[in-house]
């Protein structure tokens, strides 16, 4: 291909072909997962009628909620090449100190939730400071939190076993919705700040006489993912419930603008601050990072520490999701749930590459599939395995795809 | 001639016993290259180590810009204007090339990344080096060419405005047509004003671009002289035997 055929390309089909030679080089980006995201659906759609509800959609997000969130901090982590095996029961520990305050002690939620994103905070400080001062390996660093915690965890839900969470805020994240004329309104701010958002960047990068991404381009995707969302805000606000005369049940789940939360401030934190910048320049090459002047430790005990305290946000959504706090919150297959969810979405197990948007790809899929299979009546072992086949493949994926880009 | 922008004086420096750097002169103009020769163990990486300041030399004189300095340290050396190109180039490869060259150095406005002013940024120094080669400077490390790392670690340490560059066996690791490219953007540093030392093991690399050749030979300056004023195979002379027939050595004159 000559440079002269490239100029009468139609603009469009010049950037089609430019994300078929990124694909082809490695960088396959989100492709992965939406497309094992649609094929499931597809799949499940076809098996079993009641896959593609309004009813079973608000389940599944509220299901994969907790995963998401946990797999968000791990990106983090992921980001520098480490692993915190720990997410999991910090977020069980987080939790309990949230219930216990509010259950056994009469706090409010708004004392109560700080006091636990400190202690995920103190959580990640003691984590990453094994690592990165002790030298320790990450990996075993948190093998053994991950069993320490899993201890404090069992002795802070005590005899019983179990605290129930009786707070009504709480307990409305995960099972309360939005009325549906407040939901409307809240994907229209939303949208409207998308577009504001992504117009001034084309505008700033124009006034200094930059190229910007193609217009044509930047409004298809819009309208895609607008009319995307917009049609799954549609679908959440029909009516759900068996029996609409008893309970409604219509709009929004509270945990998605939660969600929604997170991942904008993630994404701001990751791509648009220095410290964003550092973490991927610190996953991609320390020694490189070092010799610039970045604190390389700083930024690792950071990392440990905001995958922590998204934790402890993952702890309270556990907490309003079984309406309680027992010793296996956060446990069995949650961390690995949702390190598989951060990975299928396209987050590197080799640091350096990663987003936010991953974690809420990934952790879809992973519910897709637990959701889907329990509707179609396989048992749990049944479950595991795929879920465990469908991390195999997406890591194969990360591993072949920095095979092809030559590092 | 203009005045050095750096001269040293009589450095010297041990390593418990060993006795690394004996007395050594060394002059650096702006606008020169100045070309570093020297068999392996002749204390080639520690003088430039001594520049970087990543050691402190025992003894001698550290003279920046006309002014007696003492560089403590890597931050030190910065500071005054000193970038050394290491041969590992230290560059990430999962960051895209405006990205590499204000590592830890980012353009802030306000709490955010100020992408647009460090794209600008950026493109102005490789247009202004004539880098040529490079399709998109958004484009990932990891897919560029030896060569074209290379002139984006030179370009990082040209972005700052820096009065030296050291650049460590730049071409090392290049084929024919890639070390031509580099070498041409040495000579361009050179032109735009920099004090550039070449440290070099390949003598075809050293008389295409340097303008004059120090050599060093167990520790001791053996002679800096002016290209022109040498051979070929004076320099194989001064780098195996630190001494050649009519060459005067440094200190002489």
């Amino acid at each position: 291909m000559s440079s002269d055929t490239e100029v009468q390309l139609h603009p469009l089909k010049g950037a089609a072909n430019d994300y078929w030679a990124r694909i082809k080089s490695g960088d396959i980006g989100a492709l992965p997962a939406v497309l094992g995201l649609v094929v499931l659906c597809i799949v499940f759609g076809v098996m079993q009628s009641s896959f593609l509800t309004p009813g079973n959609f608000a389940n599944l997000l509220t299901q994969a909620a907790a995963v998401i969130v946990i797999a968000m901090g791990l990106v983090f982590v992921l980001l520098l090449g480490e692993i915190d095996l720990s997410a999991g029961y910090s977020s069980g520990v987080c939790g309990a100190v949230l219930v216990i305050l509010v259950t056994n002690h009469s706090f409010s939620w708004w004392v109560a939730f700080p006091i636990s994103i400190i202690v995920g905070l103190a959580l990640g400080l003691f984590i990453g400071w094994l690592v990165s001062f002790l030298g320790i390996p990450s990996f075993v660093v948190t093998l053994a939190t991950f069993l320490a915690f899993q201890g404090l965890l069992l002795l802070l839900a005590g005899e019983g076993g179990t605290i129930r969470m009786e707070d009504p805020t709480v307990l409305s994240i995960e099972n309360s919705n939005m009325k549906p004329l407040i939901s409307w309104a809240f994907y229209i701010v939303c949208a409207t700040l998308y577009i504001f958002s992504g117009l001034r960047r084309v505008y700033a990068r124009r006034k200094v006489g930059l190229k910007t991404e193609l217009m044509q381009l930047w409004i298809l995707k819009t309208v895609g993912l607008l009319g995307l969302t917009g049609a799954a805000v549609y679908a959440l606000n029909l009516e759900r419930s068996n029996n609409p005369d008893v309970v409604s049940l219509k709009g929004i789940p509270y945990v998605v603008p939660v969600i929604l939360l997170l991942l904008v401030v993630g994404t701001f934190v990751l791509n648009r601050t220095a410290f964003g910048r550092h973490l991927y320049a610190v996953g991609g090459n320390a020694e490189a990072a070092r010799r610039s002047g970045i604190n390389v430790k700083w930024v690792r005990i950071c990392a440990f520490m905001i995958c922590s305290v998204l934790s402890a946000v993952a702890g309270m959504i556990f907490a309003s999701r079984q309406n309680s706090i027992s010793p296996t919150t956060g446990g069995s297959s949650t961390l690995l749930y949702a390190v598989g969810a951060a990975v299928i979405g396209g987050t590197s197990l080799f640091g350096g590459k990663g987003r936010m948007r991953d974690a809420i790809l990934g952790g879809l899929v992973v519910a897709v599939i637990d959701n889907g299979m329990g509707l179609l009546g396989y048992a749990a072992g049944i479950k595991y395995i795929v879920t465990g086949l469908v991390l195999l493949v997406s890591a194969s994926v990360d591993a072949i795809s920095r095979k092809g880009s030559g590092s | 001639m203009a005045e050095p922008i750096l001269s040293l004086r009589s450095i010297n420096k041990s390593f418990g016993p060993v006795h690394v750097l004996r007395d050594v002169h060394l002059d650096v103009y702006p606008g020169q290259v100045t070309a570093l020769v020297g068999d392996n163990g002749a204390g080639k990486s520690t003088l430039i180590k001594c520049i970087a300041g990543i050691y402190t030399p025992d003894s001698g004189e550290y003279i920046f810009d006309g002014k007696s300095v003492t560089v403590h340290g890597p931050r030190d050396a910065t500071a005054l204007g000193i970038e050394v190109v290491y041969q590992d180039l230290a560059l990430c490869d999962n960051l895209d090339i405006v990205h590499n060259m204000f590592l830890g150095r980012e353009q802030k406005k306000g709490f955010t990344l100020d992408e647009s002013a460090m794209e600008v940024m950026a493109r102005k120094t490789l247009d202004g080096l004539s880098v040529r080669t490079v399709k998109s400077i958004r484009q990932t490390v990891s897919s560029l060419s030896g060569g074209q790392r290379q002139t984006v670690a030179i370009a990082r340490a040209v972005l700052w405005n820096n009065k030296v560059v050291i650049l460590d066996e730049p071409t090392a690791a290049l084929g024919v047509s890639q070390t031509e490219q580099v070498l041409h953007l040495v000579r361009r540093l050179a032109d735009n004003g920099i004090g550039v030392i070449l440290i070099s093991h390949n003598l075809n690399d050293v008389f295409e671009v340097a303008d004059n050749i120090a050599a060093l030979y167990l520790g001791q300056m053996a002679a800096q002289v002016q290209k022109s004023e040498v051979s070929s195979n004076q320099v194989i002379e001064l780098i195996t035997t630190g001494k050649s027939a009519g060459v005067t050595p440094v200190g002489a004159n």
